[in-house]
């Protein structure tokens, strides 16, 4: 099989590839750009791990082939930070004990920047909608909607259970 | 976990994909927005030996939505979450519009499109019924023959089945605005929200003088294909919709159907399903038509 030139944005810095068709923007990211941030989970849209922000929107990664990316912008988890400081989405989400194991993670803050990018100011069912796709088996959700809220400047439920 | 290897081409035009497509024959697939082909990719349950990627297309025709006489004309390629946020779609066509946010998640409606679900015709999915209560059309074109129309009513033809030819790609779906004095609903029972509902129904009624003037109705995950049950309107025009007549004809309506069995829900209870969701998007349907009208 054939081989194709990829060149995209990640995260701000032009990047490129040759990669097979079948490579998955997931695998590409992962493999080839070493930018192991973007987890796999389910690999068959099901999970919502691997979420990543293509040309301003949530897209599943894994349901996307990196010829597909080609010439997109794409944003990773890694790209959150910036000079090792957390950004105020992440901080919230550490100051409301938003993750356990973590593996889910970097989806969920992928998905939740680009509700905070459309919606800054969300209400607690908005939130549950746009990551109703995210599964995470550890915290129960609502560490992850308290994170939110707090990202968003909203009231957190006094509520907040003690970790 | 990971696709089986095909061939991959971008093409920049409309004729362009449709001679590829010609060209290479039933081993290869159009890609629209990949939300359920890459799926079967990587579950290896599709193997096309060459994908013809239908998002480098520059001809508007599949990617905008136009409102022209008495038609919204949604591009094939117009995702899902472009459509959902169109004033055209949630003015011409309120029942699209409503059925939209019951697709899959937010980051897989980013991605998928409009085209790629109707062309899919997974018998769960909400477009193809949408389409069925609407009374829409597929344009779809190929390059030896040229563009034809198909009516949704002839359009899915079976298990993830369509009147398509291999050759031919769809290129938009026209809708027809509804009649004044109509209203429509969709509702749906998902185990989990955003997963593909056990079963779905989709309603449109107009009303005349307090009667009703016309009636469809369309499930979802009770058949093969999405199902219009075709004797809503003979059953209910020329009658005063009240509650008990229309859970008398959501019963009457889906009495002669047999829903598959699965894990997730038995026939019978799909069955039960169906009476109460065709019942309710009825009377959801008759109410906004008052409030229209």
């Amino acid at each position: 099989m054939s081989t194709f030139d990829v060149e995209l944005t990640v995260n701000g810095m032009a990047r490129q590839g040759s990669v097979e068709a079948r490579r998955t923007l997931a695998d590409f990211l992962r493999e080839d750009l070493g930018l192991t941030g973007t987890h796999l989970g389910c690999e068959h849209g099901v999970c919502g791990a691997c979420t990543v922000i293509v040309d301003g929107a949530p897209a599943r990664s894994c349901l996307m082939l990196a010829v597909q990316a080609n010439g997109a912008e794409v944003r990773t988890i890694e790209g959150l930070a910036a000079d090792g400081e957390l950004n105020p989405l992440q901080q919230a989400m550490w100051d409301s004990h938003g993750f356990q194991c973590g593996f889910c993670t970097p989806g969920f803050l992928m998905q939740i920047t680009a509700l905070l990018e459309e919606t800054p100011s969300p209400t607690e069912a908005e939130i549950r909608e746009a990551l109703s796709g995210n599964i995470c088996r550890c915290t129960g959700y609502e560490s992850i909607v308290n994170g939110v809220l707090r990202a968003a400047g909203r009231d957190v439920p006094s509520a907040e259970p003690a970790h | 976990m990971k696709p089986p290897p095909f061939d991959y081409s971008a093409p920049g035009t409309l004729d362009e994909a449709l001679s590829l497509l010609s060209d290479l024959g039933d081993e290869a697939r159009p890609l629209a927005g990949g939300q359920s082909l890459i799926p079967l990719l990587s579950l290896r349950l599709a193997r096309p030996s060459h994908l013809v990627d239908l998002a480098r297309i520059a001809d508007r025709e599949l990617t905008a939505i136009v409102r022209t006489d008495g038609h919204v004309t949604i591009g094939a390629m117009v995702r899902e979450r472009q459509a959902e946020a169109d004033d055209a779609v949630s003015h011409g066509a309120p029942l699209l519009a409503e059925a939209l946010p019951l697709i899959g998640h937010p980051a897989i409606r980013s991605r998928g499109t409009v085209g790629g679900s109707l062309s899919h015709a997974d018998p769960a999915a909400e477009l193809p019924a949408v389409t069925l209560v609407l009374s829409a059309e597929m344009v779809v074109q190929s390059s030896s023959r040229g563009r034809r129309s198909i009516r949704a009513e002839d359009f899915f033809t079976g298990f993830f089945s369509t009147a398509m030819d291999d050759d031919e790609i769809l290129v938009q779906v026209r809708v027809p605005v509804p009649p004044p004095a109509t209203g429509t609903a969709i509702a749906e029972v998902a185990r989990r929200h955003g997963d593909f509902a056990m079963v779905g129904a989709a309603a449109a009624v107009r009303l005349d003088g307090g009667r009703v003037a016309g009636a469809r109705v369309a499930l979802t995950g009770v058949s093969d294909t999405p199902l219009l049950l075709a004797d809503a309107d003979k059953l209910l025009a020329g009658v005063e919709p009240t509650i008990e007549v229309l859970q008398e004809a959501a019963a009457e309506l889906v009495r002669p159907l047999s829903p598959p069995s699965d894990v997730h829900g038995s026939s019978a209870y799909r069955r039960h399903l169906a009476v109460v969701l065709v019942r309710r998007t009825l009377e959801t349907s008759v109410r906004r038509a008052e409030e229209a009208a």
